[in-house]
Parts: structure tokens; C-alpha cells; sequence
């Protein structure tokens, strides 16, 4: 029989007893709706999961000390590793060895340094520090007022919530609400600060006959910063910028050449006239090529600190929470190819005199076999297409609650649950499959039937 | 002139030799057909008569391939059935034989249209010719106002009518029929009579009927076979059909 013509006749004889039918297939729709469900469930989580910590740039971030330092995070390098003095200087050039490994988006030196701010002629001593330009799409600056840095080297500067509270004389009592980072913003944006710090000046080469000694001189300077943005950073968080309470763009903040602790270390030892940064941040493409730009980079001799084994385990979750929702899922479905099976062995039964009617008449094993088979098909396909529809909305309620949820708690509405086109198709098709092993044994059965037992049977 | 002799006036359309067929049913052992060894020539129009449990049926469904012998040979033009896959058997009764029976054995579901049609699709004929060989079966058998009807809105008369144009619909050489007339009154039974002969006669399909009505099969057919406990017990060619062939009792 053509397939075409087996199929039609599938889709008529499931018409013939159409409640059954139609229950298995709810059956089916159900089974495809929970696996959706469940699945989108846990996708959507794991995109809410990936999205924030992307944004945050923790997990995609390397953190370059140098050995000489002493501060790096981890122990083990340093006892392990080559001895400090040997180790090479995190300086401008290694910045750029670095910024050149494959897998690298970026590398910034993390500068920051403790001076004085004036406002309205009221010093103010606080941390500065500079932010890249990348920083834009961090998503610790959502709640920001204002605009960020117009250029790279634009003299303006971001305040930080609790420095601006500062600066208008507003810091918040214990007990008092906190003024909103909306109110904070109009008095200050547009305004000026001027910042007062210690510069690094080289020294020109005549003054210094012996070429091994490292000689500079401070001097005090000055430099008026426009207040352009005041953003809702938690100053106590993990993220290095975040302790800062004043922002300068990086170029900027690098080209004042701000004197740092290490630097009158250096002098002492021979690090050469280069000044060199404290730590350098290295942002990598994905938090899956951490570890090897991390291996990279301590084969350079330095010192690295990441979270990617933190990202690792929060992978690994993920993938045990679909593996577990999928299998809950699944259940429904599984219970649901029982009741295809039940319904097909029921059909075999009453319809075996017909069964018999099409052996003598000249159907096939491969007829008979088909036309069960195309049966149970057919009612994948539409149990597949309902269980799809069914679970889409299924996850639409629950989004739409989880967000009416997180309104009344203040929190913004989350997408928590997300159906891939991959999942809508795979589902559809996993439903096909299911029905279609369902009814294999029936089909099968069928098949064997004896045409004369069964024509004799009434 | 025994009737085999002369059969082989014609080519042997099928030939049996020693032919079972035994069940098992609990401890007994059930010789339905029982070393039938008998030769049917192209064009004749036999009847297998015999009680009940004589083993008529059997040998009919043998013959038809819908059933396979314990031992010995049926051998349908040429070919032996008994070698044959379930594949090939399945080819044979689409295109070799048609059937028709007692209970008429239409699929209720379908209206008379789609159950004439049902052998065609197995045959795979294209669509766009399946309704039309249809329709052309059921007008050959009366029935072509009712195409749209499903069985059970027919009476039996009707019924028999529609499963003999299903029986033709694929135009096969042989006709068997298993007491075709056994669920019609008597009326109604010689209207399909009448159609099996005509086959016979006019498109020259070679019947096997299975009855136990010993008048209809010497209205009717050529020879006479009969059986018992599986056994053939007796042949003969009927003169008798002659003089209702060419005319006027119906």
C-alpha cells in the first residue's frame, strides 16, 4: 500500500472510534506537555542563571597577579612555583602578551588608588578607580543614572551611591530609608569634581647615570572630572570595581600615571624603571575557555585566580536539573505509550475480523503491519502538536504568575521558563518516536494474525 | 467420461496431490483435509459439496492461500503455493484469486465504494483510477446508486453483490466462493448465482464453490466434487447445468 493511502486509512480508522482515540492522544499531549513543561523550565532557569552571571563578567573573568607581589590568591602557586624575584613584572608589556593569548577579549590593569576628591571646595578622601570601556554592559550598572564615559579618555568620572549620598551630605541614618539613586543624580550630573593625586613622573634619562637605578619623582596634580553617571553598585561586592566609589575611565585613569604602592617597592628591588600594575583583569570569551587561558597565563610565570570551578559545579546542576526534570517528563509519556499500546492491542482485538477480511482480499504482512504503525503515527503527531501547544501555555501561566510573584515582592519580571525551537520540534518528534515504538508490537501482532482464525472468529 | 478426464480437455489451472491439512486441538488430531489429490481445469466451475466438518472450507482455503498444508502440493498455474512466502501468498490472493463468502465479509466501516475499492489500494493503483474501476464493479453487479451506502444499510442480497465486485475488482483468474448463497433466501441466492455464472461464462473465471446445497451446485456447476472427513469421496461433471445454462428455468 502507498503511504499515502496507509495514512488515510490510519486517519479513517481512527475516526471510526473517535473517543478512544482522542483520550490516547490526550494521553500522548499531556505526556509532550509535561516533558515541555519541565524542560522549558529548566531551560528558561539556566538562561536566567547565564544571563546574570555573563553580565556580571565573574565567570568569564582571570585574575593576573605577580608572583613578586605576594598577594596572590592561591597558595599552592606560590609555594610551587618559580621563586618571586625570578618571576617577571606584571607590567604594560606583559599586559599586552596577555591581551594576545587566543580566547582573550580583553586585558586591563586594575588601577586604583586612595586620593582626594573636591566638591563645592569640601575635600573628600575616598578609593578611584578606573573602568574599561567594555564595563558599559555590565549588568552592575542597570540601575544607573545618567550616561557612561562619552570616550575612552573623557575626563569625567561615575559616583558610586553611597559616595554621591556623600557629597550632598545625605548619608542615610541607621533605620532611615536610603534616598534613590534617581534623587541622588539630579543635583550632581553635569557638575564638576576635581581630582588631586600624586603623579609618577619619569625622571629624564641625563639625570640618572647608572642605568640599573630606578629613578622617578611625585609630583602633586590636579584634574577637574565631570560628573556624568551615579550608579547602584553594592560597594561590598565581589567585584574588584566595586569597592571603588569613584570611576574614571581606564585610558584615563592609566595616562595620569597615579602613583602606586608597588611602586616605591620596586625601587628597592630591581624591577626596572617600567612601572608595573598590581593586578591585571583578563576577560575571556566564554567561562569555558577560562582554564586554558588561566594555564596560559601561569605558564607566563604569574600568578591567576578565577571562579570557573564555581561555574563548573553551576553547569554541572544544570545539566542533573534537565536530566531530572526531562526524566519527570518523560514519565507522563511513558505512561502515555502504555495507553497507546493498550488502545492498538484493543483495536487488534475488535478489529480482527477485519484484519482477517484484508489478509484474504490481498493485504500484506507489510499492509497490515503499516496501517497500525501509520495508526499509532498519526496520533504522535497530533499528540505531539496538541502537547507542544498545551505545554507552551502550560509555561506561559507559570511564567505569568512567577513575574505577578515578583511584582508584589518588588523584584522585575524574570523570564524564568524559554521554549527553543529545538525543544518544540524535538518534542513533537520524541512524541512520533515514542508512538511509533508503542506500536511496534502491536503492529506486529496484527501482522502475524491468521487470516482463518481470524475470518472464523465472530 | 469421468469428470477428470474430461478437465483435461483444458489446461489445469490448479492441481493438488496428497494434500493435508491437520490441526492439533488438545490431544486430538483433526484431519480436515485428508490426501486430497484432485486437478481443476481452466474455465470450470466447480462445486465441493460435503456435510459439515467435511473439510470443504479447508481445502477451499488452501487453494485461496490463505492457509498452508501440513503436507503435500497445491500448485496454481505452475506454481506451488506451498513454496511460497507469506509475501508472495499475500500477492496471490490480491491478483490470483478473489473471494467471496457466507458472511459476506465486507468491512462495516467503509462505505460499498471504499470496500470495492480496498483491493485496489492494496494493489496500489493510483487514486485517480481507483473510483473509477470501482464504480465500473459495483454497476456490473447493479449497484451503482448505492456506492455511497455502508453495509449494514444493504440487505444481504446487496451485500453478496458488493463483495463480488470486490472479488473482481483486480480481475483474477479464479473465483472462490464459500457457500455464497448460505445467509440469502432462495431468491436472492440464485440473483448471485446467476452473477457467478456469468463469470464463468463471459469472462471465463474459473469457480470453486463450497456448498453443501447438492440442487444449487447441479443448477450450477460443471463438476461435482464431494467430500468427506476431509477425503474426496466422489467427482462427477454435471450434465444437469447444461440444460439451466441455455436457459429457461431461472
Amino acid at each position: 500500500m502507498k503511504t499515502y493511502d496507509m495514512a488515510e486509512l490510519a486517519v479513517r480508522n481512527l475516526r471510526e472510534s473517535i473517543l478512544r482515540n482522542s483520550l490516547t492522544t490526550v494521553g500522548i499531549s499531556v505526556g509532550v506537555a509535561s516533558l515541555v513543561a519541565m524542560l522549558s523550565l529548566g531551560i528558561g532557569l539556566q538562561q536566567l542563571a547565564g544571563r546574570r552571571l555573563q553580565k556580571s563578567g565573574l565567570f568569564d573573568t582571570v585574575v593576573v597577579t605577580s608572583r613578586r607581589d605576594l598577594r596572590g590568591f592561591n597558595r599552592e602557586q606560590e609555594e610551587n612555583g618559580p621563586a618571586p624575584a625570578e618571576s617577571p613584572a606584571l607590567n604594560e608589556d606583559s599586559r599586552q602578551k596577555i591581551a594576545q593569548l587566543p580566547d582573550v577579549v580583553e586585558a586591563y590593569p586594575d588601577i586604583r588608588f586612595v586620593t582626594e576628591l573636591r566638591y563645592e571646595d569640601r575635600p573628600f578622601l575616598t578609593m578611584v578607580a578606573g573602568l574599561p570601556f567594555s564595563a558599559k554592559n555590565n549588568d552592575a550598572f542597570d540601575g544607573m543614572q545618567g550616561n557612561f564615559f562619552s570616550s575612552e579618555t573623557a575626563s569625567e568620572a561615575i559616583l558610586q551611591k553611597s559616595f554621591a549620598a556623600q557629597l550632598l551630605g545625605k548619608t542615610p541614618k541607621a533605620g532611615s530609608e536610603e534616598a534613590s539613586v534617581a534623587d541622588l543624580a539630579k543635583p550632581l550630573l553635569g557638575k564638576q569634581v576635581t581630582l588631586r593625586y600624586a603623579e609618577r613622573a619619569a625622571m629624564p634619562e641625563t639625570q640618572t647615570s647608572d642605568s640599573a637605578a630606578t629613578a622617578y619623582s611625585v609630583v602633586s596634580r590636579e584634574v577637574t572630572l565631570k560628573i556624568v553617571a551615579v550608579c547602584d553598585l553594592d560597594p561590598d561586592s565581589m567585584r574588584g570595581q566595586a569597592r571603588a566609589r569613584v570611576f574614571l575611565p581606564l585610558k584615563l585613569a592609566q595616562n595620569l600615571h597615579v602613583m602606586q604602592p608597588s611602586d616605591l617597592r620596586d625601587t628597592t628591588n630591581s624591577a626596572g624603571s617600567t612601572p608595573a600594575y598590581t593586578t591585571v583583569e583578563v576577560h575571556v570569551k566564554s567561562p569555558t575557555q577560562v582554564q586554558t587561558v588561566e594555564d596560559a597565563i601561569k605558564k607566563m610565570g604569574f600568578n591567576t585566580f578565577s571562579i570557573v570551578d564555581a561555574t563548573r559545579s553551576l553547569r554541572q546542576f544544570f545539566a542533573v536539573l534537565d536530566l531530572f526534570l526531562g526524566i519527570f517528563g518523560s514519565l507522563a509519556l511513558a505512561v502515555a505509550s502504555i495507553g497507546i499500546i493498550n488502545t492498538l492491542v484493543m483495536a487488534i482485538l475488535e478489529r480482527r475480523r477485519e484484519i482477517g477480511i484484508m489478509k484474504a482480499i490481498g493485504a500484506s504482512d507489510g499492509d497490515v503491519k503499516g496501517l497500525f504503525f501509520a495508526e499509532a503515527g498519526v496520533m504522535g503527531v497530533f499528540g505531539g502538536f496538541v502537547g507542544v501547544a498545551l505545554g507552551w501555555t502550560i509555561g506561559r501561566v507559570i511564567n505569568l504568575g512567577t513575574n505577578v510573584y515578583l511584582k508584589r515582592q518588588h523584584f522585575p519580571p524574570e523570564q524564568i521558563w524559554f521554549v527553543p525551537w529545538w525543544l518544540v520540534l524535538g518534542a513533537i518528534g520524541f512524541a512520533i518516536v515514542v508512538s511509533l515504538l508503542s506500536g511496534l508490537y502491536p503492529a506486529s501482532r496484527a501482522a502475524r494474525l491468521d487470516p482463518v482464525q481470524a475470518l472464523r472468529y465472530e | 467420461m469421468s469428470a477428470g478426464e474430461s478437465s483435461m480437455k483444458n489446461s489445469i489451472a490448479i492441481r493438488t496431490e496428497n494434500l493435508c491439512r491437520h490441526y492439533k486441538m488438545g490431544d486430538a488430531l483433526i484431519r480436515a483435509v485428508d490426501g486430497i489429490s484432485i486437478q481443476i481445469a481452466s474455465g470450470e466451475f466447480v462445486a465441493l459439496l460435503g456435510t459439515s466438518g467435511s473439510g470443504k472450507s479447508s481445502l477451499l482455503n488452501l487453494i485461496a492461500g490463505l492457509d498452508r498444508p501440513t503436507s503435500g502440493t497445491v500448485v496454481v498455474q505452475k506454481s506451488d503455493l506451498a513454496k511460497f512466502s507469506r509475501e508472495e501468498l499475500a500477492k496471490y490472493r490480491l491478483h490470483t484469486v478473489g473471494m467471496v463468502f457466507q458472511s459476506f465479509n465486507l468491512i462495516p466501516s467503509m462505505t460499498l465504494l471504499e470496500n470495492v475499492e480496498l483491493p485496489l489500494r492494496f494493489a496500489e493503483v493510483d487514486r485517480g483510477k481507483r473510483e473509477g474501476l470501482a464504480r465500473q464493479a459495483l454497476e456490473r453487479v447493479g449497484l451503482s446508486a448505492r456506492w455511497r451506502h455502508r453495509p449494514t444499510e444493504l440487505s444481504g442480497g446487496e451485500q453478496q453483490r458488493a463483495s463480488l465486485a470486490r472479488a473482481l475488482i483486480n480481475q483474477p483468474r479464479f473465483l472462490l466462493a464459500d457457500e455464497p448463497t448460505g445467509n440469502l433466501d432462495s431468491q436472492t441466492g440464485t440473483e448471485i448465482m446467476n452473477f457467478i455464472r456469468e463469470f464463468n461464462e463471459t469472462l471465463g473465471m474459473t469457480i470453486i464453490m463450497v456448498t453443501h446445497e447438492r440442487t444449487l451446485a447441479e443448477r450450477y456447476a460443471s463438476r461435482m466434487t464431494f467430500l468427506a472427513d476431509g477425503k474426496l469421496i466422489g467427482d462427477q461433471s454435471n450434465v444437469a447445468s447444461a440444460t439451466t445454462r441455455n436457459g429457461a428455468t431461472l
